[in-house]
């Protein structure tokens, strides 16, 4: 039984043989500091890239919906929360000094914690908006433009979570030196994090504005 | 084993396989690991919902007995012997669910693309190995909670694999709107996460890392298959995502994305501030998914067909670029037609002319299919292995299904088919019969290059012969109920059990049909103990037993760690190099660099 | 063995066309009690069609797996393109389902025509799980119905008819029969106040979901007179199966006194 184990499922079964004709495996894709295979395009890059298209379906989907809602006759949507203008700020400022980090040399880590502060600053001014709302009474439930207020608000900030958290994995490590000058994993958080604050500034339109 | 000694960190095939059991088998980052982990887990689904379907069966064919056996194990479901029909409505719920997401969904796409594309492609492993595996590990989570929602108070859902609201957004709807419903939509949540995180792993590989000389032009059928597939699914999933979200928020919140004014139930006004909800709204999200999604279940059987076909016929397949342009039509406008699902819904009757445009016309790509099949037949050489048969049975079952959506696309007709047993022949015909179909054929085919051994062509052909016949058996007769108005979803068709008279002529078909689909679902059981019995004793496999074209079969079988032992073989030409005029053997294996073959490829 | 496959795969192949086309060339549809013909002759062409395609395809499916089995000596025909052979045949097909499309579309707008003026006004709501069935009553006016009012007293309560409303006080409510004029365009309004029903009557190939927070309205003439079923085809909860109603097509002349009849029961 173990035996048929091994040779069914055994991806190990005939070693990769030492000193055979050829090129040997290439190393882990998406480490630092390597050339990308085939075509010279980044796959790492390319999936994230695909991922974004997947998050820019989803938030296609809530527009939709939100547009096709809001042309009935009993829409009254809410103004603006004060604080969203602040957080706004907070958030375009980040993918500043995310900007800034990825360009630098020698102060990257010290921008890139910059960026984590100020992303910080927009989650927790995302719940005081939240907070702002509720206290004027205006809860998921309590008309169809708070529901969408809440729901988009809360996506959004639940990508911005994953990608907070993937800023956080690099900051030490840019503290430890371990990122390249043209750093291929910081260039990807870049590109996710310019999208995120791209996001919001549609959502705040979609929400507000037009 | 030796390594390389350089200290590299955990990206395992780098340097080896993991020894420990854990890593090597459990937590694998290895696709061909994982793609067995997907196949073998949609198999034991598959016989859950297998059993579902079965029990449908019994409650139409035999609606006037009682089954004391079934109260031993089912005493809610069987109170008294008689099924309940709150038990009814779970089960084919259920059935749907887990058959078009954690069976035809998985098996075909997470089962069979992880353990080809890396090997057809000329790559050591998918480009996110890690991913992949995490993948994995989301869609089995995803199984449990969707299975434990059988064991809630309640039950599980209950308004049908669509879940549609109001049904399914008020608690009190319906039992299984209850806590079986939201568990239902947890279940779902995960499978889409798992299947995104897949979709981002086959695109990426097979866009990016083709070895060299493989253009796409020279891609297997199997793997254009595959690619559109992912796309697919990365671009039609996300609706349901936000449809699946707002429908849980309506159901805990209190939120009116769904749930309109005026709601009564019971005699007695709903609970709750619901306004302007509108249930038309899940329907288009929905289906604006659901319908991409069932082309994810039949496009990879589509492609392994091609490549079945092609190989058992010793030929070329047929216009392989009209086969690709009919593949990507077919993909294309899947996103345009979701409203044929929605004639009678009363959506704008304008924007139902737009989608029964796209329907009809989605019928060319089709055909193109069937043609260019039937044309790589003629002239050829065929090979009645299982695997064959298998692809023969798609090319029948594919005919058969797409012929009955030209009666369904038109619109008018549609008024008097909808929610029939017409468009439940029609699906199990050209969806789940062409998808299953295809995992079988796809089984028999690629069975000796992972587990080294052939399964038994016996214990397969009779699989086969029992299936194929009961296959139709089971279902063809339900487009004739359906001309009838044998309404879906009924627990009972005529009294004494039932309501209604003109349905009554319809008993002894439904009679037929479950006779059946019993001799269907156990005839599966011959595929288990082929499956399971070649595994240990079955003949042992070369590297190429069928004297096939695809890169896979230039390495061991099973494949090594890294896929091949040495380097990754170019590739010279296409893989359909079958009885090239001049050449020493019928077949060219895409690694061949001689100068004969097609000139264009 | 491979040589039994070949010819036992083309004669299943063959007693499946033979069987589908016996079938299929029986009279399945419950018969047309409506002007909706134009739906049965879509039928019928399509079934033309579709079958003469589906015996022509299985019959080539049959033949070439019988006639190229694998002998020894043969070889197939390396033989993958042939452009005009491809043009000729997507051609063909994109001319045949265009027909489709132009028949479908024109139908398709004939059957969802507004109803004329003077039609014939009956709505139905569907609940959980009955058919609740309203007229106007003379001043043809139908009354205000509000939730906020549904009870489960009488008809009346279970679509929150308001007793206040002058406009309701002659409407008559009756539950799961409905009653239409012989000959004469009607026009049914759907409602529900639940959850998606579908209002189906099978003679009449009609067909129209009832959705929550919507009002559909489907327009169609019946033709014959005598009593026909209404089936719910549209899954409502545990007791969908249950939800059937009667139609009652009379002659126009008797109608108001049929309606007053079943109100009065």
């Amino acid at each position: 039984m173990a035996t048929v184990l091994r040779r069914g499922l055994d991806p190990g079964a005939g070693a990769i043989r030492d000193g055979a004709a050829g090129q040997p495996p290439p190393a882990a894709i998406g480490r630092e500091d390597e050339p990308p295979p085939g075509l010279g395009f980044d796959p790492v890059r390319f999936g994230l890239l695909a991922f974004m298209v997947t998050v820019s379906m989803l938030f296609v989907s809530f527009t939709s919906a939100y547009v096709v809602r809001r042309a009935a006759a009993d829409w009254a949507p809410l103004a603006l929360p004060p604080l969203l203008y602040l957080n706004t700020l907070l958030l375009v400022a980040s993918s500043f000094t995310l900007e800034c980090a990825r360009r630098s040399r020698g102060a990257r880590h010290l921008w890139l914690v910059t960026t984590a502060a100020l992303a910080a600053g927009f989650m927790l001014g995302q719940l005081g908006a939240w907070g702002q709302l509720a206290e004027l009474g205006f809860f998921l439930a309590s008309n169809p433009h708070s529901s969408f207020f809440y729901m988009l608000t809360g996506v959004h900030g639940l990508h911005l979570v994953g990608g907070f958290s993937w800023l956080l994995v690099l900051v030490p490590r840019s503290a430890q030196g371990a990122l390249a000058p043209e750093s291929p994993a910081l260039g990807r958080l870049a590109i996710f994090w310019h999208f995120l604050t791209a996001l919001w500034l549609y959502l705040l339109l979609l929400l507000f504005v037009i | 084993m030796s390594h390389t000694a350089t200290a590299h960190a955990d990206e395992g095939h780098a340097h080896g396989a993991p020894q420990a059991f854990i890593w090597r088998y459990v937590f694998s980052k290895d696709h061909k690991v994982i793609g067995i982990q997907y196949y073998v887990t949609a198999m034991l689904m598959a016989l859950i919902a297998g059993v579902l379907a079965m029990l449908v069966r019994l409650q139409l064919g035999f609606p006037n007995s009682t089954f004391p056996l079934l109260e031993k194990f089912f005493p809610a479901g069987f109170a008294g012997g008689v099924m309940d029909p709150a038990f009814y409505t779970m089960l084919f719920t259920m059935h749907g669910t887990i058959m078009v997401f954690f069976v035809l969904s998985t098996a075909p796409v997470s089962g069979f693309g992880n353990i080809l594309i890396p090997l057809q492609v000329g790559a050591r492993d998918m480009a996110f190995p890690f991913l992949n595996g995490l993948s994995y590990w989301t869609f089995l989570p995803g199984c449990i909670v969707i299975l434990s929602s059988f064991f809630v108070g309640a039950g599980a859902a209950s308004g049908g694999w669509t879940a549609y609201p109001p049904l399914s957004a008020v608690k009190q709807a319906a039992p299984g709107s209850q806590t079986g419903q939201t568990l239902w939509i947890i279940g779902m949540v995960f499978f889409i996460a798992s299947f995104t995180m897949g979709g981002l792993n086959f695109l990426t590989t097979i866009l990016n890392l083709r070895t060299k000389g493989l253009s796409l032009l020279r891609l297997p059928m199997t793997m254009w298959a595959m690619l559109l597939v992912a796309i697919l699914g990365l671009l039609a999933f996300p609706a349901l995502t936000g449809a699946a979200l707002m429908l849980l928020f309506d159901r805990h919140f209190g939120t009116s994305f769904f749930i309109p004014a005026g709601e009564v139930f019971n005699n007695t006004p709903l609970a709750g501030n619901h306004q302007g909800g509108s249930p038309l709204l899940w329907q288009h999200l929905f289906w604006f998914l659901g319908h991409p999604e069932v082309y994810i279940l039949m496009l990879p059987a589509l492609g392994f067909t091609s490549d079945l076909l092609s190989t058992f016929s010793r030929k070329a397949i047929f216009g392989y670029k009209s086969m690709v342009g009919a593949m990507v039509a077919i993909a294309s406008l899947s996103f345009i037609v979701w409203g044929h699902h929605m004639f009678v819904s009363g959506m704008s009757p304008y924007i139902a002319m737009v989608f029964a445009t796209g329907t009809i016309l989605i019928a060319v790509p089709s055909a193109v299919k069937v043609f260019n099949w039937l044309a790589t037949l003629y002239q050829s050489r065929i090979h009645f292995t299982t695997p064959m048969l298998w692809a023969l049975g798609v090319v029948s079952l594919f005919i058969s299904g797409g012929l009955s959506g030209i009666w369904l696309a038109q619109g008018a007709p549609d008024i008097q088919l909808h929610d029939t047993y017409f468009v439940v022949a029609h699906f199990h015909l050209i969806m789940a019969g062409a998808a299953l179909f295809g995992v079988f054929g796809a089984t028999a085919f690629w069975f000796p290059k992972m587990f080294g051994r052939l399964m038994n062509e016996s214990l397969g052909k009779l699989h086969f012969w029992f299936t194929f016949v009961a296959y139709y058996c089971t279902f063809f007769p339900m487009h004739y109920i359906g001309i009838a108005g044998h309404m879906r979803r009924i627990y009972a068709i005529s009294p004494p059990t039932g309501f209604y008279e003109y349905l009554r002529p319809m008993e002894p078909i439904n009679h037929f049909i479950t006779l059946s689909a019993f001799v269907l679902g156990s005839s599966q059981l011959i595929f288990f103990v082929n499956f399971f019995w070649s595994a240990f004793k079955g003949k042992p496999a070369g590297e190429n037993p069928w004297q096939a074209n695809g890169l896979e079969w230039t390495t061991q079988s099973p494949p090594p760690h890294g896929n091949w032992a040495g380097a990754i073989p170019e590739v010279h030409r296409w893989p359909y190099d079958y009885s090239v005029p001049g050449a020493p053997q019928d077949y060219l294996m895409q690694t061949d660099p001689a100068p004969i073959g097609a000139k264009a490829h | 063995m491979g040589k039994q496959q070949g010819l036992l795969f083309g004669l299943a192949t063959l007693l499946l066309v033979v069987l589908a086309t016996f079938y299929f060339t029986h009279d399945w549809l419950p018969p047309l009690k409506s002007d909706r013909e134009g739906i049965d002759s879509a039928l019928g062409a399509t079934l033309a069609v579709t079958g003469a395609v589906f015996i022509l395809t299985n019959l080539l499916l049959a033949y070439f797996s019988w006639r190229y089995q694998d002998r020894p000596g043969a070889q197939a025909a390396y033989w993958h393109d042939d452009p005009r052979l491809e043009w000729t045949w997507t051609l063909v097909t994109a001319g045949i389902m265009a027909i489709f499309l132009f028949g479908a579309l024109n139908l398709w707008a004939k059957v969802q025509q507004a109803p004329p003026p003077g039609a014939f006004m009956v709505e139905v709501t569907g609940q959980q799980f009955r058919w609740v069935v309203r007229y106007p009553g003379p001043d043809g006016i139908f009354g205000r119905t509000d939730a906020k009012l549904a009870s489960g007293d009488n008809e009346r309560a279970y679509i929150g008819l308001d007793p206040k409303d002058p406009n309701g006080a002659d409407d008559i409510v009756l539950l799961n029969h409905v009653y239409l004029p012989q000959g004469r365009p009607v026009a049914v309004r759907l409602r529900s106040t639940d959850v998606i029903h579908s209002f189906f009557l099978p003679n009449f190939r009609v067909k129209q979901d009832a959705m929550p927070g919507m009002m559909v309205v489907t327009t169609f003439t019946p033709k014959a007179s005598g009593d026909f079923e209404l089936a719910c085809a549209e899954l409502c909860g545990l007791g969908h199966y249950k939800m059937r109603g009667e139609v009652h097509v009379v002659p126009p002349a008797e109608l108001e006194a049929a309606v007053r009849k079943a109100a009065a029961e």
